[in-house]
């Protein structure tokens, strides 16, 4: 069995780890937002509603403990964003992270983009393990010695210290947007990256925050005629002159820079066909695109809606090359999600290193993975209860009707408020990071 | 003969259109216990809705006084204050206090 190929049913997923508190309430400000990790696997971030960042850096693998491999510890935590309050509105900018995108790594300190509503950050993270001693004209406390007293001149020297991280912001790239930010996608030029809100995308670079280039505006004259807003767009992986951006009517478009300055017109429009008599009141709302992500392999791209996950070949507009049902049995649950807000839960969706599987979250603290080979799927559930070292996860199954199985759960008692929105798979490993509301839960495949 | 063979394959379809669409049963309870509801469920009311997330306060000194509120909830981290570097003495950066944490450290870094 090759490591790092498969996933789904190939590997027996293991909890590792478990982080954040065991609170009775949860604190708004505790809710895990988003969770990326970075290109090599070895940091993980997370942003959570009271817009504070955590990164977590994966400690090296001794030699003697060759059970697990290694672990995340806490290597840098920031407040990225503040709340704000916007003047003119009237309104509250919140500080949750919407998004955390890592910069590929291009000298020793790690570069990040976290965005809330309405700004975007980048913030450097570097590492300090030196520092000069033996100055000559202030103390090592800083304090500025008396210059009557100075008699001798000495070179300072620099001396190990304590290992200290700090985070810094480098640029902040502000007032571009007029509705609410929902992705940041950084280019593979490293140079450049956009931005979307509700009803528009904007190509920035890196180094420069007063300008920036809007490159995508489907906000109507009479917004009384609005009738889809922007919910995820995405950089394509190797191509810098294309990008993808979903709509809330369940649709995809494929644009390309080189095409225009303003990418009103799409080059490619993806959408699957729909059976008109099967159209309901919340049609729409479920075909709604909550997320899109193109595979590493930039030949496919994926999307998930409120009970299924698609995957698109970029060749074939007209339908998708595989369907997956994430929670089918919700189907006749509708009414009363509708209700209580669920339906609008915006769940992400993400790869595999290899692009053979794929993973996304549901309800009750549930996490689906389907192995786009085998065609096999799995549910699992993050939750304490399974939270010995290395203990295997179960797989779980909800009972749809009729007779309930020992070990089922039926429809009826998921517990909705246990959403799992946000996930994120290693780039190189089977190791899967799964935000369950106030703790992040690190799993690992068994090593045989 | 054919009568019958009709009359079977037209209750076979009134099974089917129950049976397959688990959702438009949803949407006839749904529509039962709000009948006002609009016929367009996708349009701008919907949209617009979406679009202007987030509490709004009637000025900033309303907001102001909001956050005031929250704040007193929580327990301000007290800090430490170094008494020589009022006066006569530059200040450097190592002597100042630390800056209050204006909010609390997240609890996935401990």
């Amino acid at each position: 069995m090759m490591a790092g190929v498969g996933g789904g049913n190939d590997f027996q997923w293991c909890f590792s780890q478990v982080k954040g508190a065991i609170d009775e309430d949860v604190a708004e400000a505790d809710i895990i937002s988003t969770v990326e990790f970075n290109y090599s696997g070895e940091l993980l971030a997370t942003g959570d509603k009271g817009g504070r960042v955590v990164i977590f850096q994966r400690e090296q693998e001794s030699k003697n403990r060759l059970l697990s491999r290694g672990e995340y510890n806490v290597y840098s935590t920031f407040q990225s964003h503040e709340p704000e309050f916007d003047y003119l509105k009237s309104l509250e900018i919140e500080e949750k992270i919407n998004k955390i995108r890592w910069l590929p790594q291009q000298n020793a300190a790690h570069f990040l983009l976290s965005a809330n509503d309405k700004t975007i950050k980048l913030w450097k993270i570097s590492e300090r393990d030196k520092r000069a001693e033996g100055y000559n004209l202030k103390d090592e406390d800083g304090r500025l010695r008396d210059q009557f007293r100075i008699t001798t001149l000495r070179v300072p020297v620099l001396m190990p210290m304590d290992l200290m991280v700090e985070a810094s912001p480098r640029r902040i790239f502000a007032n571009a947007h007029t509705y609410h930010i929902n992705s940041i996608s950084v280019n593979s030029d490293y140079e450049t990256y956009l931005s979307a809100d509700d009803l528009r995308i904007n190509l920035w670079h890196l180094e420069i925050t007063d300008r920036s280039f809007n490159i995508v505006d489907i906000k109507p004259a009479n917004m009384e005629e609005l009738t889809e807003v922007i919910t995820a767009a995405e950089c394509h992986p190797h191509q810098c002159n294309v990008f993808v951006y979903s709509s809330s009517k369940g649709t995809i478009r494929l644009c390309d820079m080189r095409a225009a300055a303003l990418c009103d017109r799409h080059s490619k429009f993806f959408e699957e066909p729909e059976d008109p008599s099967s159209r309901s009141f919340f049609s729409e709302i479920i075909s709604s695109i909550s997320d899109v992500k193109f595979s590493h392999s930039g030949r496919y791209m994926m999307t998930r809606d409120y009970l299924s996950v698609k995957v698109w070949d970029l060749n074939m507009e007209n339908r998708p090359v595989e369907t997956y049902q994430v929670h089918e049995y919700l189907r006749s649950k509708l009414c009363s999600l509708y209700e209580n807000d669920c339906i609008f839960d915006k769940f992400e969706c993400c790869w595999n290193g290899s692009d053979s599987a794929i993973m996304t979250g549901s309800y009750n603290n549930f996490f689906r993975m389907f192995d786009r080979n085998t065609r096999r799927d799995i549910t699992l559930e993050a939750s304490r209860e399974n939270s010995k070292p290395r203990a295997m996860l179960k797989p779980r199954k909800v009972c749809t009707g009729g007779k309930r199985k020992k070990d089922e759960i039926s429809v009826d008692s998921l517990d909705f408020n246990k959403k799992i929105l946000h996930t994120a798979w290693h780039p190189k490993e089977n190791v899967i990071a799964v935000a369950a509301t106030n703790n992040l839960y690190i799993f690992q495949d068994k090593i045989n | 003969m054919s009568g019958e063979v009709e009359a079977s394959t037209v209750e076979q379809q009134e099974m089917q259109d129950t049976v397959v669409s688990p959702e438009k049963t949803e949407e006839a309870k749904l529509k039962a216990r709000y009948p006002h509801l609009g016929a367009k469920p996708g349009g701008s009311d919907l949209l617009r809705k979406r679009l202007q997330k987030g509490q709004k306060y009637f000025d900033s000194g309303d907001y102001n006084m909001a956050k005031a509120k929250m704040k007193n909830k929580q327990l301000p981290a007290a800090a430490a204050e170094k008494t020589e570097i009022t006066g006569d003495h530059i200040p450097t950066p190592q002597d100042l206090p630390q800056r209050k944490q204006s909010l609390v450290a997240s609890k996935l870094a401990v």
